[in-house]
């Protein structure tokens, strides 16, 4: 294990961006986000959760996908990825437990085939950095889905404490970082490291919603699950709005559309929400018609229709964002306590 | 508050159990003792998960739209400020004002969570307020936080008083407050023109276009926003700087100027914090300036400045100009 003190973390974050960019958590305008890293930045590695999740870096919020340039009766198309070819690697720093695990998630969707180009050029240029937790919150529950918040991969996992950041290299990519950063780097650290992670698990076991009980969320429940009395009640406060699915870590719906332009025509993508109103809108009209609709769609989704075609693999990572952020206080715990059955009464 | 509860519950149930009413809107229990969410409540025994306390900063007044519209009377519980947007989407014709039975109830100033968890507060266990302390008991002990540091944005410089008429009313006396909630605006106001327009930049850049505050806003009623209507060019979801940046909520705030009650719902409601009260407070203070006080849903009638006309109103070149009274 190797280390470096917390005071020199500036330089480290100099170093790695000689050659590599630098993608940490950075507050702006009261709010912390993953963002460039750049001299004068203020990082803030001690922010349990950022507002949006890491998964920005690879499948942006907007994204031009191609192009096509008009001229009397031509058409010339430009393919957008060719600038990826010249994509800078980079480094994505500080990212947690569960928001690692989301991007197993999100890998499933995009780099299956058929692969999104889009996503894997970015995928593929970037050498993650995680950091584990020291200090979980009520909200907190990646405990449920598996996931050790003490402990989590990517090519190199670290710890922070009051005086030092640990780094454990996992992979390759890793071990290049390293190399790139080793005369900032020092030995030591295990027992540090041993005794925070302990400390840590004592207060995750502690933590309200450790025990969700997930068991009843299985595809063979999928008819009734769907057919649930509750889901009208559990609805109605919902506003419809899509914080829940932009500040999620694994929602990866888009929509893809045209815009005109001065030399033609853009055709760019964007996050959509299934609580949008005219999500997967199609010429005959909306599939769903209502909120409740929408909403269970979103839960459902999370919780029986991805799992049954990904192994049984949720994709919910209990982050808790949307515990924190939805306007009206609804969020998915609430929803598997409501149908979970009788373990999480 | 406890007391209030107490009031509130008692009406409820009364209302459910004559028949008076169909439902009852109000807050439930949630998980912690800060996550109340706003519900409807249709028999007695949907009301052991009632609750009403600090954290229940909701405004309700929305929900009537719909409610109203439903078989039977609605019963709604409104605070102070929600009074306000209740009264103006009576008088916008949103609401059918002879399907709800409207009881006023005590506000008290609501808290924020993540103002209390910014504290460096987690595992908040209990909260409890007396007079101007709040006192947070957390799995990592206890702490007593001044609350006029830890209530909502909304509540911070409120004055309202409830504004319904003909109904019931659960409210202690109140002292009137000396808060001036145009300060904000005026030190907006006191920057160069450069240094505001970095001031919105900078905040708005974090908008991630989730449209909560449109979403939960009362002034924004209609049944189907331009923006959602994808024939119309634009998409509401896009995160593109420009445009996201300097006209989204710019040309909201156009849209809801002179109807916006300054429930502040927007602002509570954003989940990158971003200070959107502010650009409808600028309207509401030029809104007095130009057109004499105005406080949108005082009353559910009446004419309003914005959408009539007095041979004293001013002049758009004066009030492009800076020369309006």
């Amino acid at each position: 294990m190797l280390k470096i003190a917390k005071e020199r973390l500036n330089e480290l974050y100099a170093k790695i961006n000689e050659s590599m960019g630098l993608f940490i958590p950075i507050k702006r305008a009261g709010e912390v986000n993953y963002a460039v890293w750049g001299e004068g930045k203020e990082v803030s590695l001690e922010t349990l959760k950022t507002v949006k999740s890491p998964k920005n870096m690879f499948f942006p919020q907007t994204e031009n996908m191609m192009q096509f340039k008009t001229e009397g009766k031509n058409i010339e198309i430009v393919d957008i990825r060719e600038e990826y070819k010249e994509l800078r690697p980079f480094v994505l720093f500080g990212v947690k437990a569960c928001d690692y695990k989301a991007i197993e998630v999100l890998d499933k969707v995009f780099l299956a085939d058929p692969v999104d180009t889009y996503y894997q050029n970015r995928r593929e240029a970037t050498t993650i950095v995680t950091l584990a937790c020291s200090r979980p919150e009520e909200s907190c529950f990646c405990g449920v889905f598996g996931i050790d918040a003490t402990a989590p991969t990517g090519d190199v996992t670290t710890w922070l404490d009051g005086e030092y950041l640990y780094w454990q290299v996992n992979t390759e990519k890793g071990k290049a970082l390293t190399a790139l950063v080793k005369d900032l780097l020092t030995e030591g650290g295990e027992k540090e490291v041993a005794s925070q992670q302990e400390t840590t698990k004592t207060v995750l076991e502690k933590l309200p919603f450790a025990n969700l009980d997930l068991s009843r969320f299985k595809p063979e429940n999928l008819n009734e699950l769907f057919e649930a009395k509750e889901w009208e009640e559990m609805s109605e406060a919902c506003l419809g709005c899509g914080t829940c699915t932009f500040v999620c870590p694994t929602c990866q719906c888009f929509d893809i559309r045209d815009i005109k332009t001065n030399e033609g025509v853009l055709r760019y993508r964007c996050w959509d929400s299934c609580m949008y109103s005219d999500f997967t809108q199609m010429a005959g009209g909306n599939n769903r018609t209502t909120q409740l609709q929408r909403f269970r769609q979103r839960f459902m989704h999370k919780l029986v229709y991805y799992p049954s075609q990904n192994d049984g693999l949720y994709s919910c990572v209990g982050c808790g964002r949307c515990v924190n952020k939805c306007p009206q206080k609804l969020n998915i715990v609430k929803v598997i306590k409501t149908l979970g059955g009788k373990n999480n009464d | 508050m406890k007391d209030v509860e107490m009031k509130m519950l008692e009406r409820a149930k009364a209302l459910l159990e004559s028949g008076e009413v169909a439902r009852v809107i109000g807050w439930k229990k949630g998980d912690f003792c800060f996550d109340p969410a706003p519900a409807s409540f249709e028999t007695v025994e949907e009301l052991d998960n009632f609750v009403y306390d600090y954290f229940c900063g909701a405004n309700l007044s929305k929900y009537l739209i719909q409610m109203s519209k439903k078989e039977g009377k609605t019963a709604v519980f409104l605070k102070p400020c929600d009074t306000y947007s209740f009264n103006q989407l009576v008088k916008e014709h949103r609401i059918k004002r002879e399907n709800v039975y409207v009881i006023a109830v005590e506000c008290m100033a609501k808290l924020d969570i993540e103002k209390i968890k910014a504290k460096g507060i987690s595992m908040v266990e209990s909260v409890e307020v007396v007079g101007k302390e709040v006192k947070v008991t957390s799995a990592y002990g206890v702490e007593t936080l001044y609350k006029p540091d830890v209530v909502l944005t909304k509540c911070a410089t409120c004055t309202k008083t409830h504004q319904v008429k003909d109904e019931e009313i659960i409210l202690h006396e109140r002292p009137a407050r000396d808060v001036d909630r145009f300060e904000e605006v005026a030190k907006l106001e006191a920057m160069t023109a450069d240094e505001r327009f970095a001031f919105w930049r900078e905040q708005l850049s974090k908008c991630i276009r989730c449209n909560a505050c449109r979403n939960v806003c009362p002034a924004c009623s209609c049944v189907k926003c331009v923006f959602d209507n994808p024939a119309s060019g634009i998409a509401a979801k896009a995160n593109d700087d420009k445009f996201e940046e300097q006209l989204f909520h710019v040309i909201r705030a156009f849209h809801v100027a002179g109807r916006c009650t300054d429930c502040g719902e927007c602002s509570r409601v954003c989940p990158q914090n971003i200070p959107l009260h502010l650009l409808n407070r600028k309207f509401i203070k030029d809104i007095d300036n130009l057109y004499g006080e105005y406080q949108a849903g005082e009353t559910d009638e009446g004419k309003t400045p914005l959408t009539s006309y007095t041979e004293g109103d001013a002049e758009p070149n004066d009030v492009m100009n800076g020369e309006a009274k």
